[in-house]
């Protein structure tokens, strides 16, 4: 007996359909040559391109290399087939979010649900020391490094006798309302865990 | 006339930009040129929101447009990345974007950033004609950083691998800036809390190139680049075994310093690299 599954569009169609198709890349290679970040990258661009337009979505959505990119647009603005580097990048964490599979980068990932969970909870604009704490909290009971935590205290410390910290606010906006909405729309969920 | 402009200060500038605020606050009247908070504005979710949530990415900054289109006046923007955001939103809202957020935006007011909006032909005259105490024999290299220029089917920039208006700018001040090959390579800040190993080899680049082209200062438009250069420094000489002192001046204290602001110093007091011995090794303090 054979059993029909409906079609599976393909990883590289599912990015065409959000405007980032990667079938254009000829792979030159520029965005590779270009990126500051592949010292600290498992696949270099090029190949995450590569990789997407093959399907292989296991491999993209698992890899270090989309997590360590500091979307500086580097490769988006001088990729000669007009390919969104940087942006497909992006569409490949969401995704990877999505389907729980930041294992590679799990303090990457957690650190922008921190940033966004601290806009939502102060109603609009980042509390930067409310959020520094607890993500420091958490990265401190995922990785232990005393030696980090000493330097951070340090420089927590410098900062506020200096100004640069301030513990309170800011007030949440005068709208909130309208933050929480879009939340709400965004079908945000927090995954700082 | 005072020319009016709306400003957006985004987060940092509440918080650890504290003195790039002040900077600001302290230049603009010297320029003639009135800020008018955007009010009730929110964060441009940054690239935390771009890295999760593609919707947050487009809806925070464009709530933003929305209200400073109502405003009336151009926008000017001091941070980079909130800069960044929103253009993405503003290319967007000009596209299909506005019915998915159902928000109207008809594009009828420009987005600057404050680097760009300051170094115009006029501001630079004007800039120039009121220089009391030149920064002469300061060395210095212009760093953008990333966002500001990049992409420029974003940012609407021309000359987005090589910009010229810092340099512009320190000559008009009566500095001396060099010419590098790094003003515009990622300092990598947004990874500064989850990966500072990979800041320390990024950051630790743009110092080395900088001390090659013969600086011995980096001036910059953007609170994250100033912090991840200014903050990083004496842990970067530790982990290296090196003795970097490269202090990171936002322009516009520079601007302050150069005309003679009375609280330029004040400014500068924020900085965890001290740029006083530099500045009285140069007799401008």
């Amino acid at each position: 007996m054979t059993q029909n599954f409906p079609p599976e569009p393909s990883l590289s169609a599912r990015l065409a359909a959000a405007s980032l198709a990667v079938s254009r890349c000829f792979q030159c290679r520029k965005c590779s040559g270009g990126c500051p970040l592949t010292f600290a990258m498992d696949l270099l661009p090029d190949q995450v391109i590569r990789l997407a337009f093959l399907g292989q979505e296991e491999q993209v959505l698992g890899c270090r290399a989309i997590w360590v990119c500091s979307s500086c647009e580097t490769c988006t603005t001088r990729c000669p087939n007009g390919i969104d580097i940087a942006g497909v990048i992006d569409w490949l964490k969401e995704e990877a979010g999505k389907q729980g599979k930041t294992a590679s980068q799990p303090l990457v990932a957690a650190f922008h649900h921190y940033f966004l969970e601290s806009i939502r909870k102060a109603g609009g604009r980042l509390p930067e020391a409310r959020m520094l704490r607890r993500y420091g909290l958490f990265k401190l009971w995922r990785q232990p490094d005393l030696g980090e935590l000493a330097g951070n205290l340090k420089l927590g410390l410098r900062l506020f006798k200096k100004g640069r910290l301030r513990l309170a606010g800011p007030e949440p906006l005068k709208n909130r309302a309208e933050i929480d909405e879009i939340f709400k729309q965004a079908e945000f969920k927090w995954q700082g865990k | 006339m005072a020319r009016k402009v709306t400003y957006y200060p985004g987060c940092s500038l509440e918080g650890t930009a504290l003195d790039y605020a002040a900077s600001i606050a302290g230049v603009a009247p010297l320029l003639d040129l009135e800020l008018a908070e955007l009010e009730d504005w929110n964060c441009c979710g940054a690239s935390s929101a771009h890295s999760v949530n593609q919707y947050l990415a487009l809806a925070l900054p464009a709530r933003n447009l929305v209200l400073a289109e109502k405003a009336g006046q151009d926008l000017v923007v001091p941070c980079a990345l909130c800069f960044n955001r929103l253009k993405v939103a503003e290319k967007a809202l000009k596209g299909d974007a506005g019915a998915r957020l159902g928000v109207s935006f008809q594009g009828a007011i420009k987005v600057w950033d404050l680097l760009d909006y300051l170094t115009q032909d006029e501001f630079l005259e004007t800039l120039a004609g009121k220089v009391v105490k030149p920064l002469k024999d300061l060395v210095a290299v212009g760093y953008y950083g990333c966002l500001a220029a990049r992409p420029p089917a974003v940012t609407d920039k021309k000359d987005y691998e090589n910009p010229q208006n810092l340099e512009r700018l320190l000559t008009a001040l009566g500095a001396s800036p060099r010419d590098w090959s790094f003003k515009t390579n990622c300092c990598g800040a947004g990874l500064a809390l989850a990966r500072p190993d990979i800041i320390d080899t990024l950051v630790q680049r743009l110092y080395d190139q900088a001390l090659a082209a013969g600086a011995t200062c980096l001036v910059v438009s953007c609170q994250m680049c100033q912090a991840n250069l200014d903050l990083s420094q004496e842990r970067i000489s530790r982990k290296f075994g090196r003795d970097y002192y490269l202090p990171v001046f936002y322009f516009t204290e520079l601007i302050g310093l150069a005309l003679g602001h009375p609280q330029a110093r004040d400014w500068l007091k924020g900085h965890l690299v001290d740029p006083r011995p530099l500045l009285d090794q140069k007799g401008l303090w």
